[in-house]
């Protein structure tokens, strides 16, 4: 078949998915190109069925003691061993998943939604509103993030909401710069400018133009930042200012193990070793999802 | 330049305000009465009485507000609930000690990883490029913590070959002059003095230095690639000029604004992490000093800490804004 008809064979096919199908079908050509990225993926994907499926998996439970068996190593019966309460770490690991995953989820989405919201209002409406929304942003991020949370948790006190409540707002200005700096690009684009000549109300522009238009950024980075949360979490856990023992959160788990390092190492090595493996998982995603998404924010 | 600087720290103005605003309102946010949290539930209504009025807290809040910025700029911090000093005299060494820290492991991690990242961008594609990355890849989503627990172990306990806590031995002490003990032991001659400090930063140092050696050398891969593929490197090159020459006097001075940005947060972030690294080393930075404070609940300490380092934490990134014109003379001051 002559290469011109071919052409029109498949052009109407092509246009018949609609654009969200084609953005879709172009984004994953793009990603699943990305090695790294797919890796990420796959560890990302690996921890959420752990963390779904952590009743079906974990061989023991999380709070099933036997003080005989008290900080074994690795063994054929206890993969990575038991802690100081005869607890199966590998149990523990398994459901401290949940723990992790949900505190870097839920922190990013409070985070990305107050984010956008201030973002939004700031970039659209100018001029008072965007002074007193930018500097807002300006003097929270005027603050190192950890040492925040720290303050935030310090008032609210020592929990796992409370110090996932402390990293989503410490992540709000991130997201609130990333829109509100979207905004001010889309919103003069011409066909913003012809949407609002037709009478378009501005709450119709936001939702329906220009925050479609702010969603890859805040995609990328959400991602990325569930990383820093996931660490973040576990830092406020190991400061005894995050999770509190006996939960299994993974950072929790180190601070009641370090005593224990000198003669039961394996206690301190694999939640942390889990730590690095989930944290990689969606730091090689985010900068995946960031080449495929969003060519502009690459380096 | 000047005219910029001034614009610059004027903008700063605002922000330091809010930070006072947001440090003053920790306090007040502790829900039911703030002196009742602290005490404990066990307190007098005498004992809480008096613990509001030393704090002020019987006041109207703008009346608190005004009191606590005067207070600041007479350099008063407050006074600790802890042990009844003023903070301001207290906080010095502390700070000295995480200055110290930070600046030893901000030296590690410019060193290894700018030139970790030109030795990926210069051997692109490479084993050593793989492996360089994958190993940054994997500080930036390592714990510190936990690197600093099995340092401990590894080099403490099993090898014997560093300390593992604090910033002097147990029986050793410094004669305090700048509370920088490296250079305090240099001022005094006490060049075994000198040895023993040095090797009670070595651990934490490196600690601390994981995250930011990681990220300098991402960034410094990602712009030196850029630079390396410009016009001027090619004709460098085309005239027989030595690779090692092109990369490290031409290449890096013209990548290095983006490095810089990065070391200039880190740096400022480091004064914030440092607390976590100060915790599981003993060692008596203002993180640790913060840290103590918060289990006992010393809310002023608190407070003054945070100020302090978040102040730090501003004027690191004002300076880092400033040496951007020094370095690359291209850029314009507004």
């Amino acid at each position: 078949m002559p290469q011109s008809e071919q052409n029109t064979a498949v052009q109407p096919a092509e246009e018949e998915k609609g654009p969200f199908v084609r953005n879709l079908l172009e984004f994953w050509k793009s990603f699943r190109k990305n090695k790294p990225a797919i890796v990420g993926a796959v560890i990302v994907l690996f921890f959420i069925l752990m963390a779904a499926f952590a009743g079906f998996i974990a061989p023991q439970g999380i709070n099933d003691q036997n003080i005989n068996i008290r900080l074994q190593p690795p063994s054929a019966s206890h993969w990575l061993g038991t802690d100081d309460f005869g607890r199966d770490i590998l149990s523990r690991i398994i459901y401290g998943s949940r723990l992790s995953l949900r505190v870097g989820f839920f922190a990013v989405i409070g985070s990305i939604i107050v984010g956008t919201l201030l973002g939004v209002a700031a970039g659209y409406f100018g001029k008072f509103i965007d002074t007193v929304i930018s500097r807002f942003f300006d003097i929270l991020l005027a603050f190192p993030s950890i040492l925040l949370s720290i303050a935030i948790v310090a008032v609210l006190g020592p929990s796992l909401n409370n110090a996932l409540v402390a990293i989503a707002i410490v992540n709000v200005p991130v997201f609130g710069r990333l829109v509100r700096a979207r905004v001010l690009t889309v919103k003069e684009e011409e066909y913003i400018m012809a949407a609002r000549s037709i009478g378009m109300g501005n709450t119709r522009i936001i939702f329906n133009h220009i925050l479609p238009n702010s969603f890859a950024p805040i995609i990328v980075q959400g991602t990325l930042n569930i990383a820093t949360a996931i660490l973040d979490a576990a830092g406020l856990g190991f400061l005894g200012m995050g999770a509190q023992p006996p939960q299994p959160e993974w950072g929790t788990m180190l601070s009641s193990s370090r005593q224990y390092i000198t003669n039961a190492p394996w206690t301190v090595l694999f939640p942390g070793l889990a730590i690095i493996l989930v944290v990689v998982g969606f730091n090689l995603m985010g900068d995946g999802l960031r080449d495929a998404l969003d060519p502009r924010m690459k380096n | 330049m000047l005219s910029y600087s001034i614009k610059r720290l004027l903008m700063l103005i605002p922000v330091l305000i809010g930070m006072t605003l947001i440090v003053f309102g920790i306090i007040h946010a502790i829900p039911g009465n703030p002196a009742q949290t602290i005490l404990g539930t066990k307190a007098t209504p005498e004992a809480i009485h008096n613990l509001n009025q030393a704090l002020g807290l019987d006041q109207p809040w703008y009346i608190q507000y005004f009191t606590y910025l005067k207070n600041i700029f007479s350099g008063n911090l407050g006074t600790s609930i802890q042990d009844n000093m003023p903070i301001a005299r207290e906080i010095w060494p502390h700070l000295a000690a995480t200055i110290e820290l930070s600046f030893v492991a901000m030296v590690i991690a410019v060193v290894v990883g700018i030139n970790a990242g030109i030795i990926s961008a210069w051997k692109q594609n490479s084993a050593l490029d793989y492996s360089a990355m994958i190993l940054a890849l994997i500080g930036v989503s390592m714990p510190i913590f936990w690197l600093g627990l099995l340092e401990q172990w590894l080099f403490s306990v099993k090898l014997n070959w560093l300390p593992s806590i604090g910033r002097l031995d147990i029986v050793s002490t410094v004669r305090p002059i700048t509370n920088l003990y490296l250079i305090d032991t240099l001022i005094e001659g006490q060049f075994s003095q000198f040895w023993m400090v040095v090797r009670h930063l070595i651990l934490p140092a490196i600690a601390l230095a994981t995250i930011p050696t990681a990220i300098i050398a991402r960034m410094t891969r990602s712009s030196m690639l850029e630079v390396l593929k410009s016009d001027y490197i090619r004709t460098t090159k085309a005239k027989g000029e030595r690779m090692g020459l092109i990369v490290y006097k031409y290449a890096l001075k013209n990548a290095f604004i983006p490095i810089l940005t990065v070391i200039g947060l880190q740096t400022g972030l480091m004064l914030g992490g440092a607390i976590l690294t100060e915790t599981i080393f003993g060692w008596p930075g203002i993180g640790l000093y913060v840290y103590n404070a918060i289990q006992y609940r010393d809310y002023p300490v608190i407070q003054s800490g945070i100020l302090v380092i978040a102040f730090l934490f501003v004027m690191v990134n004002f300076v880092t804004d400033l040496l951007y014109g020094l370095i690359d003379p291209r850029i314009k001051y507004r």
